[in-house]
């Protein structure tokens, strides 16, 4: 293993953020807090609780959901995307480095982001309402889990991508609009019987009842399906990835 | 000297078609030899990047394979491409990145531990070392090419590529790059340099290979290939000019300058019988008389010319 260049795009890819601080972390919080005042404020007055458990501390697990994924997906991908829009890959292709490691690196440079990030909106949160972690060995499982899931599919995308209009897309079009409708702020026991299958399809279900059951022992779905299907997106990924190593698909010509 | 060193690049049956269908390298057979400065010297669009990328990993051949003191370039890639720097053609560099971060990360890429003195000297060598704490988006254009010079070296390898390293460069700046890579060549890096400039080969290689629309059509030495394609020119001052030639000298295509001052006989170089002898008594012969004479050798660029001119 060349563990020196692990080391070196690790860190290369952790200061990026230390330089964009302001908008790799300030902004997310200040977009929860929002979310608080909208939601939690707003339409918390008019629901006061779900299944026990006030809206504002209710919808908690699934804002910290919100922001792992949009911003896993978002700094894996760019993470990857902006060597090669630049031509600086040149120089991650001609170093004795294996797309292991290079994937290695840069995923878990996003991850990391991701999870500090989740942390730190953890804490805003705490500022708003009243916070109760049941089960925090499974929390910190499911936000390490998603977190590296999740930053695996942006840096496939950010692989795919050839130019900055598919980069947004998937974040834009897909991760966004499923994690609105995946029960984020809402119990998908409160939809009629039918959506509630619908919803079933949509897997942020999954992450986001698994990580609430561990705030509040609460879910929409048993916790074990969501672990299995944690890690089963985990695997489609790692499958994937693994495939554009062998190919070395939008690598190398 | 050189020419006895072994070789440390092998590059066989090296073939490259693009995803476009397009061609680009046909079958290439080449050996860098250590510690040499080997030009390779072709038109825009012959193949000198494509070729450079397959070598360093970055482009996959379409068949053949190349052989980096031994290891195969695909099986064995991480002992080759440690040994390998590259300083590609086109500027691209981080923009956010210090200089003295940008190149200490290229060395831990290149999996070697972190060394704060071998860095401060690479960017001393270079004369960066007063910008080691500048954002790489406020250096120059010259001290960008630098920087890559330096992100090359960072981890010590016994062969540098440079890809066009002055296309677009000052004529000082021309210079000072030359001066660098002989040091280099001094401190034992092998060096292979592309260009289009017949004067940059000329100035800087032990050895040329010349390459046109994906092929290699010669490699030598370079004085080798001077002597064996440099074609000769006489020039005879004469004492008074002529009107013509005189039909007696016929069998020498001479030619004569505009104000009949001046008779110009070409011969080939490496012709043991070029007929100087011959023709100096038959002027004499002649009456005439002349008050210097001088011979000019043809450069790269006239070898060059004729050469792909052949080709066509
Ligand atoms: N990615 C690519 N896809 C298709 N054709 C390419 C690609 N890269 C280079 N070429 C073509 O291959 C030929 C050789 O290019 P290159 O190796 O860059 O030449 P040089 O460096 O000698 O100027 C050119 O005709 C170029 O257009
Ligand atoms: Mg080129």
């Amino acid at each position: 293993m060349n563990w020196h260049a692990m080391h070196a795009i690790y860190f290369f890819e952790m200061a990026r953020t230390r330089r964009t601080l302001l908008q790799s972390v300030i902004s997310p919080v200040i977009s929860t807090s929002l979310y608080f005042v909208v939601f939690g404020a707003a339409i918390g007055s008019r629901i006061d609780e779900i299944e026990g458990i006030s809206y504002g501390a209710f919808i908690v697990p699934g804002l910290i959901m919100l922001s792992l994924l949009t911003q896993s997906v978002a700094n894996a991908s760019f993470g990857i995307y902006f060597p090669k829009f630049t031509g600086t890959i040149y120089e991650l292709l001609s170093a004795p480095v294996s797309y292991l490691e290079v994937a290695a690196a840069y995923v878990g440079a996003a991850a990391s982001k991701s999870i500090i990030l989740g942390l730190i909106i953890l804490a805003t949160a705490g500022l708003f309402v009243p916070l109760h972690v049941a089960h925090p060995f499974w929390m910190l499982l499911f936000l390490v889990l998603t977190a590296v899931t999740f930053s695996l599919f942006g840096f496939i995308i950010g692989i795919w991508a050839d130019n900055f209009e598919k980069l947004q897309l998937v974040p834009l079009l897909i991760i966004t609009p499923l994690t609105f409708l995946g029960g984020s702020f809402y119990s998908i026991n409160m939809l009629p019987p039918v959506w509630q299958t619908i919803t079933l399809f949509n897997p942020v279900v999954y992450l986001v009842s698994g990580f609430r059951w561990s705030f509040y022992d609460v879910a929409d779905v048993s916790v074990g399906i969501s672990l299995f299907m944690t890690l089963s997106f985990l695997g489609v990924f790692l499958v994937i990835v693994a495939w554009i190593f062998k190919t070395g698909y939008r690598l190398k010509t | 000297m050189v020419s006895l060193m072994p070789t440390i690049i092998a590059v066989s049956e090296l073939s490259k078609i693009y995803e476009s269908r397009f061609q680009a390298l046909k079958g290439i057979n080449l050996d860098i030899r250590r510690g040499e400065i080997f030009a390779l010297l072709g038109p825009n669009g012959a193949g000198k990047t494509t070729l450079i990328s397959i070598i360093c990993g970055i482009v996959k051949a379409s068949t053949g394979s190349v052989r980096v003191a031994g290891h195969d370039s695909v099986a064995d890639y991480r002992a080759a491409r440690a040994m390998i720097g590259l300083v590609p053609q086109e500027l691209t560099t981080d923009a956010f990145e210090s200089v003295w971060g940008a190149v200490s990360f290229s060395r831990g890429l290149f999996g070697k531990p972190a060394n704060p003195q071998h860095i401060e000297k690479v960017l001393r060598d270079l004369s960066l070392w007063d910008k080691r704490d500048s954002k790489i988006m406020t250096l120059s254009g010259g001290m960008k090419r630098r920087l890559l010079i330096a992100k090359a070296l960072s981890h010590e390898p016994e062969i540098l590529f440079l890809d066009e390293p002055t296309a677009g460069v000052d004529v000082n700046l021309r210079r000072d790059m030359w001066q660098l890579v002989r040091g280099l060549q001094a401190s034992g890096v092998t060096i292979i340099l592309t260009t289009h400039y017949i004067d940059e080969a000329e100035e800087m290689a032990d050895r040329i290979g010349v390459i046109s629309k994906g092929e290699i059509i010669l490699v030598d030495d370079k004085a080798e290939l001077m002597r064996k394609l440099g074609r000769k020119q006489m020039i005879l001052q004469l004492q008074t000019a002529l009107e013509h030639i005189p039909p007696a000298l016929a069998a020498y295509q001479l030619e004569l300058s505009g104000d009949g001052n001046e008779l110009i006989y070409t011969f080939d170089a490496q012709d043991e019988r070029n007929g100087i002898v011959a023709l100096l008594k038959d002027l004499n012969d002649a009456a005439i008389a002349f008050k210097d004479l001088h011979t000019t050798q043809s450069s790269l660029e006239d070898i060059f010319v004729s050469l792909v001119k052949d080709e066509k």
